[in-house]
Formats: structure tokens, C-alpha cells, sequence
């Protein structure tokens, strides 16, 4: 009986069941990256807003128009920098092991990220425009992590832990309202890390 | 066991043609490049595959154009699906 065979079989029916319906090549790295990148954009924003007050005031801050400025532009560019840190160690492994990065897996899991995100995105935006700045944070914990689970039935069954850890941590920060750079920390900065190094040990072997 | 070693489907020995199966039962579709890529195959060897799953009725052809370059894409039929899913329990309760 050529049972090795079979066991070969099972094991290439499931892996060209993976390969052709997900994305794999999602780099531990790039979390790593994001997460340090988003500390160090909390840490200027930290800066703006605390800078003139003192630490008492702590939680009941309010926000000129300029300092809302500069907080949107510290958000803008913290995330430029970490997608684009993503996608370049993304690349780098999928060169590595000669994947395709742009196929038809890549743009499903990239559109079914982008649709809660975006409209996550343009939430908070608008609700930053009203003034209610506390929620800010929340609400993007909370849209960033529907956002991933939403896109991790197209990738790394891990991703989809990740976005209900921070879908947790949002609604944890609604509650704690006034600690929101804590709890982005936590989120965008603490978990990406752990999680990309939790990555790079588990698949990098 | 005569049973099932008759459930096991010749049409899904080669492992070409079984890659190609798996990979179009958890897929809408898929066109001919993205498989050649995913196999890792030659034009002729995939083409001559997908040929013989088709004359089994087992996948479905359709052709289009994309930017007027002509586009093949290729989707499992309902009857492939059941034949491979076959296949599979058979593999699995042999290994038993």
C-alpha cells in the first residue's frame, strides 16, 4: 500500500487550498515595524497635546485648532510610514520565498481590510471635526479591529485574534474614556509587536 | 476496503490535476495564469490537464476579454466538487 503517497496528497491538497485562497506572505516584521512606529507617533502626539499642560489635567484636555492640526498630521504621516513599512517587508518575504505580492488574494484581502476601515476612518474623522477628540482613539481601536477581522478569512487565521484583542481594547478605551493614548499604545503599538514577533517565530523556521 | 479504493477517483491521481482541483473548490474562479503560477507548471502540461478535467466535466471554461486581451477563467463545476470531496474521504479512511 502506497500510504506515504496518500499522505503527500492530503498534505499538498491543503496547501495549494491555502495558497490559492489566502495571503500568506504577511511579514512578522511588518507588524514589528507598525507597532514601533505607531509608539513613537503617540509619542509626538503626546507631546501636543500634553505639552502646555500639566499632568493633572491630564484627562480633561482641550484641543486648540492648531494642536488638532498637528495631531491629524503626526496620524497621517504615522500611518504612511507604517503601511509603507509593511508593505515593503511584506515584499521582501515574498520575494524570498518567490510569491506573487499582487494577485488576485492580495486585492480581496486588501479591499475586505479597506471597507471597515475607511468608513472607520471618515467616523472619526467627521466626529473629530464636532469635538469629541476622547472618542477618537476608541473608535479607531474598534474600526481597525472589525476591519481585520473582517479581512483575516483571506489570510493568517492569527490576524483575526489580533482584531478582536482590538476590538477588546476599544471598547475598553469607550469606557476609560480620557486614557485614549494609552490604550492606542496598547493596541497599535504593544500588540503589533507581540504579534509580530509571535509571526517571525512561528513562520520563519 | 475494495469499497473504497473505489472511491478513489483516477481523474484526481496526477498531482497537477489534483493541485488544480484544490485549488479551484475553495475559489470563485480562478484564470489560467494564477494557476500556472500556483503550480508552478508549463503552458502545455497545465493546458493538457485542464483539458482532460474538463472532458470529466469536472471544471467549467469560460472565456472573455480583458482589455481586449482574451482572459480563460476557470471555476469547478458542482459535479467536480462532489467527485473531489469523494476523492478526499476516500484518501482519509484508507490512512485510517
Amino acid at each position: 500500500m502506497n500510504q506515504q503517497k496518500y499522505i503527500e496528497d492530503l498534505k499538498d491538497i491543503k496547501e495549494m487550498m491555502n495558497k490559492s485562497s489566502k495571503f500568506i506572505s504577511l511579514s512578522g516584521l511588518s507588524g514589528i515595524s507598525a507597532g514601533i512606529i505607531a509608539l513613537a507617533g503617540a509619542y509626538f502626539a503626546w507631546e501636543t497635546i500634553y505639552s502646555k499642560t500639566g499632568y493633572q489635567d491630564f484627562n480633561r484636555t482641550l484641543l486648540s485648532f492648531d494642536q488638532l492640526i498637528q495631531l491629524l498630521a503626526i496620524g497621517f504621516i504615522t500611518l504612511i510610514l507604517a503601511v509603507g513599512f509593511g508593505i515593503f517587508f511584506t515584499r521582501l518575504k515574498a520575494k524570498k520565498s518567490k510569491e506573487n505580492i499582487w494577485d488576485s488574494q492580495t486585492k480581496t484581502l486588501v479591499i475586505n481590510l479597506l471597507i471597515p476601515l475607511i468608513s472607520g476612518g471618515v467616523f472619526c474623522l467627521l466626529i473629530l471635526l464636532k469635538g469629541y477628540v476622547g472618542l477618537v482613539a476608541p473608535l479607531t481601536l474598534l474600526f481597525y479591529g472589525l476591519a481585520l477581522v473582517n479581512a483575516s478569512k483571506y489570510t493568517l487565521t492569527e490576524v483575526r485574534s489580533l482584531g478582536i484583542l482590538q476590538i477588546i481594547l476599544g471598547l475598553t478605551a469607550t469606557f476609560f474614556i480620557g486614557y485614549g493614548l494609552i490604550f492606542w499604545c496598547i493596541g497599535f503599538g504593544l500588540l503589533h509587536i507581540i504579534y509580530g514577533v509571535i509571526m517571525e517565530i512561528k513562520y520563519t523556521s | 476496503m475494495k469499497d473504497i479504493l473505489k472511491d478513489l477517483n483516477k481523474a484526481f491521481e496526477n498531482r497537477i490535476r489534483l493541485g488544480i482541483m484544490s485549488a479551484l473548490v475553495v475559489n470563485d474562479y480562478l484564470d489560467f495564469n494564477a494557476l500556472k503560477n500556483l503550480l508552478g507548471v508549463t503552458d502545455g502540461n497545465l493546458a493538457s490537464h485542464l483539458k482532460s478535467l474538463e472532458k470529466n466535466e469536472y471544471i467549467r471554461i469560460q472565456k472573455e476579454f480583458l482589455d481586449r486581451k482574451p482572459n480563460t477563467k476557470y471555476s469547478c463545476t458542482n459535479e467536480g466538487k462532489a467527485a473531489f470531496l469523494k476523492h478526499i474521504k476516500a484518501i482519509e479512511q484508507l490512512l485510517k
